[in-house]
């Protein structure tokens, strides 16, 4: 079982507050005082500690997404629809 | 690369030097494929973007102002021809200027699953990125080009600002939906995992 019914108790005034400011307590740029109140808001709060352990981690595995390559033949078909083949540089990868 | 390259590469481009036609190409056409691929869904799509934004980007190159990088302006021109797309196909849905500072009642964490435990070889097994490409593709696409941009690309905010013509306090608030709502996504997602269903 997920832990659901916990939501009610989640939407206090404070962790509202909270999830506000989780973009940049991810991103390392929130400040500094609101930062420490965050973190000890988490050592109280349950819920608001799994979201912005969640958040983060969220944003680690996009981080981490393998890029899809392109094509070879998308790439060539791209230097003959701009006509420029000929001058295409030397593949030294 | 360097905006000492840019401005060299540059000068060489609006003197029309097809070399340097070419290298604009093969520096930047896999990262394009990469924004148009993750903001259409699909591999024929993503190939007439990327086409078309290089052919833009030449025919603009005269009024390429050194305010933003050369990549940064190719992430605008392809954003553009991407959204533009999109609106054709889904009329409805998709409207740049759609006001989307409403009631975030729709981004209030409701899941409270802690994935984070989860072993590395569950959290990035090819399942789990095929769910986390799906719920991108599922992002509206204000909040999509953004999470793109930012998260995936790795631009700064200015610099997605800039690409997407947002202001600096859209595109936060925008990332941080996209955010929220994928959180919620992963959440889900996992929760089957932390719950027996491991295998
Ligand atoms: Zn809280």
């Amino acid at each position: 079982m997920t832990s659901e019914p916990a939501a009610d108790n989640h939407a206090t005034h404070d962790c509202r507050r909270y999830i506000d400011n989780l973009s940049d307590y991810a991103d390392g740029t929130l400040d500094d005082d609101l930062c420490r109140e965050l973190e000890t808001h988490m050592e109280h709060c349950e819920n608001c500690r799994v979201v912005v352990n969640t958040f983060t981690k969220t944003v680690t595995l996009y981080h981490q997404l393998p890029a899809p390559e392109i094509p070879n033949t998308v790439r060539e078909r791209l230097y003959k629809v701009l006509d420029l083949r000929e001058f295409r540089p030397e593949d030294d990868e | 690369m360097t905006q000492a390259d840019d401005a060299a590469l540059v000068a060489r481009l609006q003197a029309g030097d097809q070399t340097a036609y070419a290298q604009l190409v093969e520096d930047n056409a896999s990262r394009i494929y990469r924004l148009a691929l993750r903001m259409m869904g699909n591999e024929e799509d993503a190939e007439d973007v990327l086409q078309e934004t290089f052919l833009s980007a030449f025919k603009a190159i005269d009024k390429f102002q050194s305010r933003s990088s050369l990549s940064t302006w190719l992430y605008r021109i392809a954003s553009n021809a991407a959204l533009m797309r999109l609106r054709k196909k889904e009329p409805v849905q998709v409207s740049v200027d759609e006001p989307i500072e409403r009631d975030d009642g729709d981004t209030l964490p409701r899941q409270f699953f802690d994935f984070c435990c989860l072993p590395e070889e569950t959290l990035l097994r090819d399942e789990a990125h095929e769910e986390m490409k799906r719920a991108v593709d599922e992002l509206p696409v204000t909040l999509r080009s953004v999470f793109i941009l930012r998260d995936i690309e790795g631009l700064s905010t200015e610099e997605t600002a800039n690409a997407l013509d947002l202001s600096i306090s859209a595109v936060k608030s925008r990332l941080m939906r996209a955010r929220l709502k994928l959180r919620e996504e992963l959440s889900t997602y996992f929760a089957r995992y932390g719950n027996g269903a491991q295998n």
